[in-house]
């Protein structure tokens, strides 16, 4: 009598992981992948952000000549993707899984189709193709060459070379991957509908899906994001975060010499917040053509000046120059 | 003679950039092989996504050697130019020179013998300068090098040797990557490494490891499977050239496969479904034979072959074509529950062009200027308002958002749906053509006016704002657009002004910056009418002229020049372009300069109408021997008119006039003129050409009989503005010292 009960329970504990039945056991091995190959798995960056590489762990970290291996999941938000629950694939809040690894190993290839074989995605029956896709955030000053990967005619993955980020160049070169993970369980777990994910594996009462989960974050900031978001309250937000971030640039130089700078994390903290700030009031539709270009511009501005103290911080490699 | 073989193994290079980086593999080392003294038999480039492959045959073993003099110092130097002049030459003593005379004295000559290199050594310096030095639209680097490639490089295979013997490496290395003879397979089917010793057995041993080197045969078997894939089915392929080259930029190993999706999608017009599957997903669309409609069937082409047979490739692909066409009969279904005109009001807040206000007022001034085209075409005045109001309003769709080469398409029948007159709906389409050489031009009347005045507007408005093409360099498509003018015009023998038209789509006029003055310079380019010379240089002479007379105010003047450099620089640049539609089309484009400097002429059926008319007549004997008379004379009245720095217009005194050949030569010119007038006028050119082919017996019978430079200086002068006579009779149909040959 207790055998079959058992049998159910270990089944059911290996769907919780299963990569193919369950969004958590997506991500739990992707991490796992990337932490046997020696990545430190970070937890998501506590800000909001458009995409997972705004996360320092890639941006800063991608600057100046430390080696730097890092895997995390970070929720991104895409104001203006907000489809108020009812597109089956467009999420104005989503997950990235991004991996970067730098320098750029030279079988990354090699080890990014290993990682899609320990999420269940098997070369040998399935078509994985690199098609060309340059990558550029005007907001970061930043772009690389890379490729989508493709599954069977599907985006999984953007996989970018970064040469420049806040507009200095990358050396050495970074390598970073970007799995879109919502996309990627809807392939592994034959779903049509983004809500329709089983996200914890179950298929008993427990059994909880992304809708469960998400449905209603996604009517309720659409809304926000759309219709009710406060204007006046956000252009004067951007205002804030752009001057607090100035500010802290400004003050966070150890001395006149302008070598070392001590306070480069929180100044770039201020620029994700402008950031944002701009993709909601881009999402309520408030800022002009003309107007958009100038607060891109102002952005990257922002992060351009945080990518210089970075480089001139202990993380960006400046003692290991100055010793 | 020795053979190369040469591969560059990279990641996965861009399908767009692969033909032209096989073509420049070849250039740059058969150029630098050819400028060794390494004269080549044949050379051939091939590509696939990860690798670029270049074979050499016929290269010689050796370069040939050299002998080379080279001139020293005089003998008796200072010491230390001998000793710079062995240094040089590389001669160990001055003995070794010889010595030669020369007018200046004797000098030491060094004889410096070269012995060629053997070829594999200058190979070994070749490739890495061609690598590093490889032209990609984009390079990048990598890891911690600093080697620049298009993405990754990892191997470099170079062989060299004859055909009978075991071929060489060629020995180089290029920042740590040392050439081999070693490549690798398909990166999933046979990811193994294969050694390789020429080019024969390296494409047979790629293709057992699942690789077809040659990129035209991959297009070959992709579009032959494609085929008879379709043809089982009792389906067409749609052929689509862009795509295949495209798709066989992909694939290493093209697997080409059938899917479907639900028929329920076919309610989605076919040129949605096609740029969906196409752009998105890279697939061909198939359709009926017999209705021409599409299918619900694609073709897709895969790198890999799987253990189920491309099972599971199929409906991972029909799974993303499934939610792609959703999206799309999303976009389709929301398009149609919009009114076009009630997206109109969200143009005023798009920017057409920073200097060209918005797209609102864009609209606006097409909706004026084809209004006032509409009776010029016989186009009802009423649709073609409401054409031109609506003509852009699919831009604004989530359909054109998705896919812009729908524009204009999905404009038609989102009009169509919402029940538009049938031409109204149709111009929304054709209001954008021609849009190249290939394309047809429209011929309702409502779409040739609002396709006028749409081309119209974008002319003249970059010519306000002096953003005008020059040299290769013509961003907003403005030399496409007037040459689009020019065939509908032409193609629908539609008599426009060109000159009114400009003026009345002139865009200060919208926008208000100085409307009223503009009256002015109108009523002064009326005046032009009467003058001669449509040129811009002409034009600018006669425009100082009446500036002078009738409008002293500085300001005035200087606005108006504008005007008029606008109005007449713009008109030119149409001539151009109906110059190159004639050059294209094989017919005289020499003629029509010459047939147009006789008066103002903006009329562009005008022109061509007498330009066929002039060209039959040169084609007579008539008109061939007319012409050699006018430039005979022409050339006598110049040589003759700067000799004696005197101007001959005028007419002749009949009481001087004393041979028969002079007088009967008068008396035709006078009638011809005004024959030929008369002709013109009444826009018959055939007449007046045969007006003129009557002046050609007596131009032969004057210049065979008559000296025109005679002793008697009153004789000379009066012979000399006969002479002009011919020439400004000749006037009346074209000016023939602009006519080549």
């Amino acid at each position: 009598m207790a055998e079959p009960n058992l049998l159910a329970v270990n089944q059911s504990r290996q769907d919780n992981l299963n990569p193919a039945k369950s969004f958590q056991g997506l991500i739990f091995a992707l991490q796992q992948f990337w932490a046997d190959w020696g990545c430190v798995i970070l937890q998501p960056y506590d800000m909001e952000v458009g995409a997972g590489t705004f996360h320092p762990a890639t941006t800063l970290r991608a600057l100046g000549p430390k080696h730097w291996n890092a895997a995390y999941v970070q929720p991104s938000r895409r104001p203006k993707d907000g489809r108020y629950g009812e597109n089956p694939n467009r999420l104005q809040h989503y997950y990235q899984f991004q991996v970067i690894l730098k320098p750029s190993p030279p079988d990354i290839q090699e080890l990014y189709l290993k990682s899609l074989a320990a999420i269940g995605i098997d070369s040998k029956i399935h078509d994985i193709r690199f098609v060309e896709d340059d990558w550029e955030s005007p907001t970061l000053g930043a772009w690389g060459l890379g490729w989508e990967c493709w599954c069977d005619g599907m985006e999984v993955s953007q996989f970018t070379y970064f040469q420049q980020v806040a507009g200095f160049e990358c050396s050495p070169v970074a390598g970073e991957l970007t799995y879109g993970l919502e996309r990627l369980a809807m392939y592994v777990q034959g779903v049509d509908r983004v809500y329709d994910l089983n996200f914890n594996g179950r298929t008993d009462e427990k059994k909880v899906t992304y809708g469960d989960v998400f449905l209603q974050a996604e009517q309720e900031y659409s809304r926000h994001n759309f219709e009710h978001a406060d204007t006046a309250m956000l252009f004067e937000q951007f205002k804030m975060a752009e001057a607090a971030c100035q500010k802290y640039l400004a003050v966070g130089w150890k001395d006149e010499k302008h070598e070392r700078h001590l306070m480069a994390l929180p100044a770039y903290d201020q620029c994700i917040k402008a950031s944002h700030v701009f993709n909601l009031l881009d999402a309520r539709g408030v800022i002009s053509v003309t107007e958009r270009q100038s607060y891109i511009l102002r952005v990257r501005e922002l992060a351009k000046a945080c990518g210089a103290a970075w480089l001139a911080t202990e993380g960006g490699g400046a003692g290991a120059e100055s010793r | 003679m020795p053979d190369l073989l040469l591969e560059i193994f990279s990641e996965e290079i861009p399908a767009r950039m692969q033909a032209r980086a096989a073509e420049d593999l070849k250039k740059l080392v058969t150029d630098r092989l050819v400028a060794a003294g390494l004269v080549y038999e044949g050379a051939k480039a091939f590509v696939t996504p990860r690798r670029l492959a270049l074979s050499v045959h016929g290269i010689p073993a050796r370069q040939p050697d050299i002998k080379e003099e080279k001139k020293g110092p005089r003998v008796g130097a200072p010491e230390n130019a001998i000793a710079g002049f062995l240094k040089g030459a590389g001669l160990a003593s001055i003995k070794d020179a010889k010595i030669q005379p020369d007018k200046k004295g004797d000098f030491y000559i060094a004889v410096i013998e070269k012995a060629g290199r053997p070829a594999i050594e200058v190979i070994a310096e070749i490739v890495p300068e061609v690598v590093r030095t490889f032209p990609w639209p984009k390079s990048m680097r990598w890891g911690s090098g600093t080697l620049g490639w298009v993405r990754p490089l990892h191997s470099i295979l170079a062989t060299f040797g004859p055909e009978t013997e075991e071929p060489q490496v060629v020995p180089f290395e290029i920042h740590g990557i040392k050439a081999g003879d070693v490549t690798r397979g398909h990166r999933f089917l046979a990811p193994g490494e294969i050694k390789v010793k020429r080019f024969d057995d390296y494409v047979a041993k790629l293709e057992k490891a699942k690789v077809v080197l040659d990129p035209a045969r991959r297009q070959e078997i992709i579009l032959a499977d494609a085929k008879n894939l379709a043809f089982a089915q009792g389906m067409e392929l749609v052929e689509d050239a862009g795509l295949l080259a495209e798709v066989a930029g992909l694939v290493e190993w093209p697997v080409t496969l059938m899917g479907s999706f639900d028929k329920a999608f076919l309610a989605i017009p076919g040129e949605v479904i096609r740029a969906t599957i196409r752009n998105n997903q890279k697939c061909f669309v198939l359709r009926d034979p017999q209705t021409a409609k599409l299918v619900n069937k694609f073709i897709l082409v895969a790198n890999t072959e799987t253990a189920d047979g491309g099972k599971t490739i199929v409906s991972g692909c029909e799974r993303v074509i499934r939610a792609r066409l959703a999206d799309a009969k999303f976009f389709y279904d929301t398009d149609l529950k919009t009114k076009l005109e009630d997206r109109l009001p969200k143009f005023a807040q798009i920017v057409f062009h920073e200097k060209l206000g918005t797209q609102a007022e864009r609209i606006a001034r097409i909706e004026a200027l084809a209004a006032e085209l509409a009776p010029l075409v016989k186009a009802d005045v009423g649709k073609v308002k409401r054409a031109a109001k609506l003509c852009k309003t699919d831009l604004l769709t989530e359909v054109v958002g998705e896919f812009p080469e729908l524009q204009g398409l999905m404009g038609k029948y989102y009009a169509e749906a919402q029940g538009e007159d049938e031409a109204v709906a149709h111009a929304c389409e054709d209001h954008y053509s021609p849009k190249g050489p290939d394309d047809m031009v429209p011929g309702d009347p409502v779409s040739i006016a609002v396709a006028l005045a749409d081309k119209i507007d974008t002319l003249v408005g970059f010519w306000a704002i002096k953003e005008t093409p020059t040299g290769s360099k013509d961003p907003y498509a403005l030399r496409r657009a007037a040459t689009g003018v020019v065939r509908i015009i032409l193609d629908n023998e539609i008599r426009v002004p060109l000159v009114d038209i400009f003026l009345t789509a002139d865009i200060e006029i919208f926008l208000d910056i100085k409307s009223v003055k503009l009256d002015r310079p109108r009523m002064a380019l009326a005046h032009l009418d009467d003058e001669g010379g449509l040129s811009h240089q002409a034009a600018t002479k006669v425009w100082h002229r009446i500036v002078d007379n009738a409008f002293a105010d500085p300001i005035v003047e200087e606005e108006a020049n504008t005007a008029k450099d606008r109005v007449f620089g713009l008109l030119d640049f149409h001539v151009d372009r109906l110059e190159g539609h004639f050059r294209a089309s094989g017919a005289r484009h020499d003629l029509i300069k010459a047939a147009m400097s006789i008066q103002l002429e903006d009329d562009l059926v005008s022109i061509v109408r007498r330009v066929e008319a002039l060209g039959k007549f040169l084609g007579t004997d008539d008109g061939k021997n007319l012409l050699a008379g006018v430039k005979r004379a022409s050339n006598i009245l110049g040589i003759e008119e700067k000799k004696d720095k005197k101007n001959y217009a005028g007419a002749p005194d009949a009481a001087l006039l004393k041979e028969p050949e002079e007088k009967s030569l008068a008396e035709a010119v006078a009638t011809a003129k005004k024959e030929a007038s008369a002709a013109v006028a009444k826009e018959d050119f055939a007449a007046a050409m045969s007006a003129m082919a009557k002046l050609r017996p007596r131009v032969d019978a004057f210049f065979d009989k008559v000296t025109v430079n005679a002793d008697d200086a009153k004789l000379r002068e009066n012979r000399l503005k006969l002479l002009n006579e011919i020439r400004e009779a000749t006037r009346a149909v074209a000016d023939f010292s602009k006519i080549e040959g």
